[in-house]
């Protein structure tokens, strides 16, 4: 027998006796509300039907926990327990509001979404407080969906606060791996996650930081041809890119989807977030219809950036995010949020929906994806200009054939585990210099890396130190992956 | 019978929340004092609106789930409240209660039922279950203009002012 304290709702405290909560000895949750009844023989007729079963409106709690998660009645109590009694509220309209529902039929009560678990309850409990958020706000969080594009600075510190959050649904979008310099602001990431794809790393940590979010990785680049499907599938999107072509493609496939866009972007010190979302205000083209010249803005990767800026950035997209999908507070829609690290200031444009706009105003001339490379300049702008390159395809003919150049990869050991290609030389790009004795100068030599910036450096170097037949795999081992051996892993 | 007590404000805001859900029912919870809660005159302090968990037909029913009251009355401890009723509206349908709120209603708290049509609200009142259920009797209901708390400034507080 264990000692047990049943807390009795307002509601029913006239009927016992006034008190608040009654104390009783039983094993069990039935057996204690039995000793009560016993006991308030009034309390009764309110609990439980005239056969003895818990009224369709009465819930039952174990300390925090539903007892219909546990055993029912037959959930065992231990000295200390606290049982509560906590009524439903239901109601409605007369008339043919009332159908007659059938005897046993499940009560409107018992369908209502899966309770939340006792972990739940606590892990969410700050959230639950919240009035804005409450039971009902954490639900529409665990039944969201939500698209990262981008799991870089700004989809670092987004990711985590949405995952901590609850968000049900995470996915996730990149192709790169890790590197060391983006661990100064891409908090996701630690130091022994170097090399490792991005996907791989973020899903471990976000489900490390709550099992409940299902992190979904979308492999490799979003482009013209997946966006729409990859988008078709979450609730609302989170731009967290780094270049303008997949900014735009992003705003676009928003816009063609009628998905909410939350848009966030650093330079240096100064950052810009908005909530686009063309059913109720202006997109990305109402405010930028054309982008700017391809080298008139240098990337965060040419230009720096301070560290903690994508933080306060990503931690506003996320921010809004969590607004859109509990439904409170005023969106950021129709207005552009500038923050001035620097000078420590916030401030706020009016953003108007653009009459003219080719994809979201009523005079749209655009109704599909387009060619975002191509649109945004930045095809021509290959800096691997004028170093001798050969294309995927190219080099799989020559390899087939008589004289097969020598494959030389520069790219880092961890890279390695993640793909390779077979027979080639692997000389880090660092250890050229040094290691130049194990090449021939008597076959020709094809240098690549990730992606062909690094291998294109290590063909400038080669051909200052007098190779002469030295090219550059264009687009790296990924193009390979993608254009000729689907096997080899895109990262 | 037990008076309730509500300021106008208060009203207005249920009516528009009613309005705005028309045509679906709108719920919510209504706060007293804890200690004005168990008065013959119970004044309503506070409403908030609950979110409508019925999985279905949202025109013709509400519930409230328990962990939704759970929460709202956690909330209201910590200001010294209690729930102490529950509105919701009726559209198209006048200002009673209907046999499935009396089947599922409990004692004790008042029930406010807001008539709402197409063009906007339309009536209300407020109810008590009888003790030995299940049938509502009306209370009296008693508007306030104007903000509640000021009406209830003591009178002491008015004159050294």
């Amino acid at each position: 027998m264990a000692r047990t304290t049943v807390k009795i709702p307002t509601p029913l405290r006239t009927f016992a006796g006034g008190s608040r909560e009654v104390s009783v000895e039983a094993e069990t949750v039935g057996a204690a509300l039995r000793h009560l009844t016993e006991a308030h023989p009034e309390l009764r007729r309110h609990l439980l039907t005239p056969d003895g079963r818990l009224r369709n409106f009465v819930s039952i709690y174990l300390n925090e926990v539903d007892v219909r998660t546990l055993q029912r009645d037959e959930t065992r109590v231990a000295d200390g327990d606290v049982v509560s009694i906590v009524p439903a509220i239901a109601g409605g309209a007369p008339a043919e509001a009332h159908p007659g529902r059938r005897p046993g039929a499940p009560a409107p009560a018992e369908r209502v979404a899966a309770p939340f678990t006792p972990e739940e309850l606590r892990r969410y409990s700050r959230h639950l407080l919240l009035p804005e958020v409450g039971v009902s706000g954490q639900r529409a969080l665990r039944r969201s969906k939500v698209l990262l594009v981008g799991t870089g600075g700004l989809g670092a510190p987004a990711a985590l606060y949405l995952a901590a959050a609850g968000v049900g649904t995470l996915g996730l979008v990149d192709f790169d791996a890790v590197e060391l310099s983006n661990l100064q602001r891409q908090v996701l990431y630690a130091t022994d996650d170097v090399g490792r794809p991005k996907l791989e790393a973020a899903r471990e940590r976000l489900e490390r930081l709550n099992p409940g979010t299902t992190v979904v990785p979308h492999r490799g680049p979003l482009d013209s041809s997946n966006a729409l499907e990859i988008l078709a599938g979450y609730d609302v999107i989170v731009d967290g890119t780094d270049n303008f072509p997949t900014r735009y493609l992003v705003n676009d496939a928003s816009v063609l989807l009628g998905k909410p866009n939350v848009y966030g972007s650093i330079y240096r010190f100064e950052g810009q977030v908005s909530v686009f979302d063309a059913r109720r205000g202006p997109c990305y083209r109402c405010l930028y219809p054309e982008p700017p010249p391809p080298d008139l803005v240098p990337s965060c990767a040419e230009a720096g950036v301070l560290g903690v800026l994508p933080g306060v950035v990503g931690a506003l997209q996320a921010t809004e995010t969590i607004k859109l999908l509990v439904g409170v507070g005023e969106p950021l829609i129709g207005r552009l949020l500038l923050y001035d690290a620097s000078s420590m200031t916030f401030r706020q444009l009016r953003l108007d929906k653009n009459p003219e706009c080719v994809l979201c105003s009523p005079h749209a001339t655009q109704h599909g994806l387009i060619d975002y490379p191509a649109f945004c300049g930045v095809r021509e702008a290959d800096p691997r200009a004028g170093i001798p390159s050969v294309t995927p395809e190219a080099l799989k003919a020559e390899l087939a054939g008589a004289e097969p150049p020598v494959l030389v990869d520069v790219r880092e050991p961890q890279e390695l585990q993640i793909s390779h290609l077979d027979g080639a030389l692997a000389i880090p790009k660092g250890e050229l210099p040094e290691r130049v004795d194990e090449l021939t100068r008597a076959r020709s030599i094809v240098v690549f890396c990730r992606s062909g910036g690094r291998s294109a450096e290590a063909v400038r170097t080669l051909l200052d130190l007098g190779f002469q037949h030295v090219r550059n795999l264009q687009g790296g081992i990924n193009a390979w992956a993608k254009r000729v051996d689907p096997t080899v892993p895109i990262y | 019978m037990r008076t309730v007590r509500i300021g106008q404000d208060l009203l207005e805001q249920i009516e528009r929340q009613a309005a705005g859900d028309y045509p679906d029912e709108t719920c919510g919870f209504l706060f007293s004092g804890a200690e004005e809660a168990y008065a013959t005159t119970r004044a309503v302090r506070s409403i908030e609106p609950a979110p409508n968990s019925f999985d279905g037909e949202r025109r013709r029913r509400f519930v409230i789930s328990p962990m939704e009251l759970r929460v709202a009355e956690e909330r209201a401890a910590g200001r010294s409240e209690v729930v102490s009723g529950f509105y919701h509206s009726h559209p198209d349908h006048p200002a009673v209660p209907s046999a499935f709120d009396a089947e599922h209603a409990w004692p004790w708290y008042t029930y406010l039922v807001v008539s709402v049509g197409a063009r906007g609200p339309q009536g209300v009142g407020a109810f008590e279950l009888e003790a030995d259920r299940p049938r509502f009797r009306p209370c009296k209901l008693d508007v306030h203009p104007g903000a509640f708390v000021r009406v209830e400034e003591p009178a002491a507080a008015r004159a050294g002012r």
